[in-house]
């Protein structure tokens, strides 16, 4: 009676063996390291650089702790923060572009614990410090974007076949077109229909005038913000690149939204700046018969009335009025680099532009056709565009030219950025930000240890003291318990956040009521005249239907938290639903196997240490 | 070592009209606080920016609230939080009907705080912000209450299944009669009701549940032992039977939860003053509310003592 067949122990074994080995990770803590690898998967780290790297980091005289080659990156490691961030001064000149230099920190776990893929768990934004970004993306100006294309489209389309019509415009989600005569009418709709097959076209009569009314089809529409949605995250993935942040997180949540998770970020400002920011460049032809004369106040006129027929107005940064022709000469999907720099003849802050080949060419062919004339070089962001300059063009442009008229140092240097990182293809609103600073996170860490090692050891101390030696192989089930959740966390790598650190604390809080009832249950079998082994054996037994029971609604308000929570509250429902798992476990299987390991290979127990359970035999029973 | 050596059945229904009343008005006062106060959510539903600041001296709440008013803000809250040295700063949301504007004034209005903090003092640091949409706030609020009626939901179903119908309702309704005392409490002293502290709450809630599954269990088991007892003397038994494990269960569970109180920081503390209000309403009224609304309900012998098919729950310790 109550002994355990060998495979029982087996289990029990193998399961403290492999919490031990994947949550041992967590007890080495975390070093300091500079991170340098490649922008894209192409471009890696060689050893030669590597070599130059730790030359020269070594020649600045800071103490290197050790270098790392793998996957095309190279890690040095430092003994402290300070070291770090000198080191990082000291590398991120050296490192040529297309390369990214980042701060980060890196587990401290053995090597011969890494090749078992053993990590520490993976901590959250609110224990590690940095920033999470959920960024909503604007479909419906991206929609509009699209319409706003095939109008453009059919425009030159008809223009090419000629094709006369007496209106063009989008009207909401709508492109509308409209006819005086009938045959001009049939003839277009036939060209829409063979040329354009992603719209539906309707006919409508209005009076005199027939108009064609054509939608995109909404699964093109869909397929097109989906493809939107992942250039806007290939695009953020650019930029952070680009801010030098190890590990960035850019997920899709939603149908239409981006998380971003930047752990560690020292300067959440400048993140901010750089995500949320929509900018792209435009280079439009200046509307020279409107213009009044050469000077900066050529469109004076316009100032206060709408543009002309086929023209936009806009506003240079010092408030002039600059009337533009609609078509575009590029856009910022033609820029191949851009580079902050300064000016030769001024020294004032630009931006040098290379552009593609396919843009060059637009651009010499304009330029040639175009000499004397006016050019303006347009910023287009959410809610506003600026014209950053509109110089007469001098001579033929080639791949390469400047943008001045751009504010500060500062201002270049983003711009650059901006540009270089591509543009977004629909605009995005940040919807929720969370920035936690990195000594607040290790605050947090150290707040939460405390409270789950004195909660652990009050529990403890009780529990041993009230249940003699049942209770201390209760706090040693408590105890396996705790490790398995940690094994477990560390092994998903779910994330662990504050609240799921109090659930952690709270689960071994809920986890002793199962050892609670096993003994409380034992001690009543002894009180009802069992002998001592018998009582182990009921006790143990018709305690799991209630331990089974209690975590049942237990579990029941950990999955619905886990189906509705979101950001720190996910984490606690995670560690909450695994909690109480492992604790039926540790409970049940690792309890009982301390206890028949101690009374189960005696022929015969006289007593069970268990606490004093002869009290009531004075007087009968209730 | 043993608390309590209980030898004889404790007459708990005799005060049961006692324990009603007492639980009906505490239950009024918590539904009149909800209604007359409100609970004050956090940003994390109601949308808007929170800025936790630290200084390198004492901070001065009252000093930084004069400055930013001066600034022109409005409805601002500033609090001591945690340590003397840091300040939480609640900016509501702008009132403004586009959403896409909106975000970005929260935006420039956090900066702009930001700077007249440092007009206040020099050294103020900021070292945590959470901004939250209002369209973000209105998911999240409604994520919470879905999250709250699935609990609901899920336990009655599972109470369905495992008793009998009276059981299952007087289990339901002592344990919603907890939550809204939690919520009473937030409520009357303006405890900030945030997303950990409605976690805090589902869980206590999956967690005393149990407890008055685990005297119903008893409640069954005796029904059929004590054939010549009457229901309240049953009802007596099993509480008397179970209070010890209860009162040890809930006692190790609030040691842990008061160490989250006292050790797990300001962030965590409502969360954990969320548990301890649930865990030590949950000992009273899931034992001594339930049973009686039970009885109420016309809970029977005669819904035991028929011959059931199925074979009897292990009996509950």
């Amino acid at each position: 009676m109550n002994k355990y067949p060998i495979w029982k122990y087996a289990i029990i074994a193998v399961a403290l063996v492999v919490s031990i080995i994947y949550a041992a990770p967590n007890l080495f803590g975390e070093v300091p390291v500079v991170q340098v690898s490649g922008a894209r998967a192409s471009v890696r780290v060689d050893d030669a650089m590597r070599s130059d790297l730790e030359a020269a980091v070594k020649g600045a005289g800071i103490a290197l702790a050790g270098v790392d080659a793998a996957e095309g990156q190279a890690t040095f490691r430092f003994a402290d923060t300070d070291a770090q961030i000198k080191a990082r001064d000291v590398i991120a000149p050296k490192v040529p572009s297309g390369y990214v230099v980042a701060l980060n920190l890196q587990a401290n776990t053995p090597r011969w614990l890494q090749a078992l893929g053993a990590k520490p768990m993976y901590l959250g934004l609110d224990l590690r410090g940095g920033v999470h970004f959920l960024l909503q993306v604007d479909m419906k100006a991206a929609a509009n974007k699209s319409v706003e294309r095939y109008v453009g489209d059919i425009r030159s389309m008809l223009r090419d076949k000629k094709v006369y019509y007496s209106g063009l415009a989008r009207e909401g989600d709508r492109v509308v077109l409209r006819f005086r005569e009938p045959d001009q009418r049939a003839a277009a709709l036939k060209l829409i229909e063979k040329e354009m097959p992603d719209l539906t076209i309707r006919e409508q009569a209005a009076g005199d005038e027939a108009a064609i009314i054509a939608t995109i089809k909404p699964e093109v529409v869909k397929k097109e913000q989906e493809l939107a949605l992942q250039q806007n995250i290939q695009t953020l993935r650019n930029r952070v690149n680009e801010l030098g942040v190890a590990e960035p997180i850019i997920q899709q949540q939603g149908a239409d939204r981006i998380v971003v998770q930047l752990a560690g970020v020292q300067d959440p400002g400048r993140a901010k700046e750089i995500l949320g920011r929509t900018a792209t460049l435009e280079v439009r032809l200046v509307s020279e018969e409107h213009a009044a004369g050469p000077g900066q106040n050529a469109f004076m006129q316009y100032k206060d009335q709408p543009a002309p027929f086929g023209t936009d107005k806009f506003s240079d940064s010092e408030g002039n009025t600059v009337v533009v022709k609609k078509a575009l000469v590029i856009t910022g999907d033609r820029i191949k680099d851009a580079q902050p720099g300064f000016d030769q003849r001024d020294g004032r802050p630009v931006v040098s532009m290379a552009l593609d080949d396919t843009g060059g060419r637009i651009m010499r062919q304009t330029t040639r056709e175009n000499l004397k004339k006016r050019m303006a070089m347009m910023l287009v962001e959410r809610n506003s565009t600026t014209v950053l300059t509109w110089p007469v063009i001098q001579e033929e442009f080639g791949n390469r030219f400047q943008i001045s008229g751009i504010g500060d140092v500062a201002e270049a240097r983003n711009l650059a950025l901006l540009l270089r990182a591509g543009a977004l293809a629909a605009p995005m609103d940040i919807i929720e930000e969370r920035t936690v600073g990195p000594s607040l996170g290790a605050e947090n860490i150290a707040k939460g240890f405390k409270s789950v090692v004195y909660g652990f050891a009050a529990i403890s101390l009780f529990i041993a003291v009230y249940y003699a030696l049942f209770g201390v192989i209760s706090v040693a089930a408590l105890g396996a318990n705790l490790l398995f959740l940690v094994a477990l966390l560390s092994m998903l790598q779910a994330t662990l956040t504050l609240p799921g650190i109090a659930a952690i604390a709270l689960a071994l809080g809920m986890a002793i009521d199962a050892n609670v009832l096993i003994n409380e249950r034992v001690r009543e079998e002894l009180r009802a005249g069992m002998s001592p082994q018998m009582a182990i054996q009921a006790g143990y037994e018709r305690a799991f239907g209630t331990i089974f029971d209690s975590n049942i609604t237990t579990l029941i308000a950990g999955l619905a938290l886990l189906a509705f929570g979101s950001g720190p509250v996910r984490g606690f429902a995670v560690v909450h639903c695994l909690g109480i798992l492992t604790s039926i476990f540790s409970a049940v299987m690792v309890s009982r196997g301390i206890v028949n390991l101690i009374y189960g290979g005696r022929k015969k127990v006289t007593k069970v240490s268990i606490g004093n359970t002869e009290w009531h035999k004075a007087q009968t029973p209730a | 070592m043993e608390f309590f050596k209980i030898r004889r059945t404790i007459p708990f229904m005799r005060h049961a009209l006692v324990f009603n009343v007492i639980s009906l008005v505490t239950f009024v006062l918590a539904v009149g606080f909800l209604v007359a106060r409100g609970l004050h959510f956090s940003i994390e539903f109601t949308g808007g920016t929170v800025m936790e600041v630290t200084h390198a001296n004492a901070a001065q709440p009252d000093r930084i609230r004069d400055a930013l008013g001066a600034a022109g803000f409005k409805d601002i809250n500033v609090l001591k939080f945690g340590s003397s040295q840091d300040v939480l700063v609640r900016l509501p949301l702008k009132a403004n009907p586009d959403p896409r504007i909106q975000n970005e004034e929260m935006q420039k209005q956090s900066t702009a705080a930001m700077e007249v903090m440092k007009g206040v003092d020099a050294t103020a640091r900021l070292v945590r912000t959470e901004f939250v949409g209002g369209q973000v706030g209105k998911e999240l609020a409604t994520d919470g209450a879905l999250a709250l009626l699935v609990v609901c939901v899920g336990i009655m179903i599972y109470l369905a299944f495992r008793f009998e119908w009276r059981f299952a309702v007087a289990t339901i309704l002592a344990n919603l009669h907890d939550v809204v005392i939690i919520l009473g409490m937030f409520a009357a002293f303006q405890w900030e009701f945030s997303l950990p502290v409605l976690a805090a709450i589902l869980a206590i809630l999956g967690y005393s549940v149990n407890e008055s599954v685990v005297v119903f269990d008893r409640v069954r088991e005796n029904f059929r032992k004590m054939r010549r007892a009457s229901v309240d003397e049953v009802m007596d038994a099993s509480i008397t039977g179970t209070i010890s494990r209860t009162i040890i269960t809930h006692g190790s569970t609030q040691m842990m939860v008061l160490s989250i109180l006292f050790f797990g920081g300001a962030s965590l503390y409502y969360f954990a003053l969320a548990l301890t209000i649930g865990i030590c309403f949950g000992i009273y009224s899931s034992v001594l509310v339930a049973a009686p609304l039970a009885k109420y309900l016309g809970a029977s012998r005669e819904d035991f003592v028929k011959p059931e098919k199925k074979a009897a729950e292990p009996a509950m310790p």
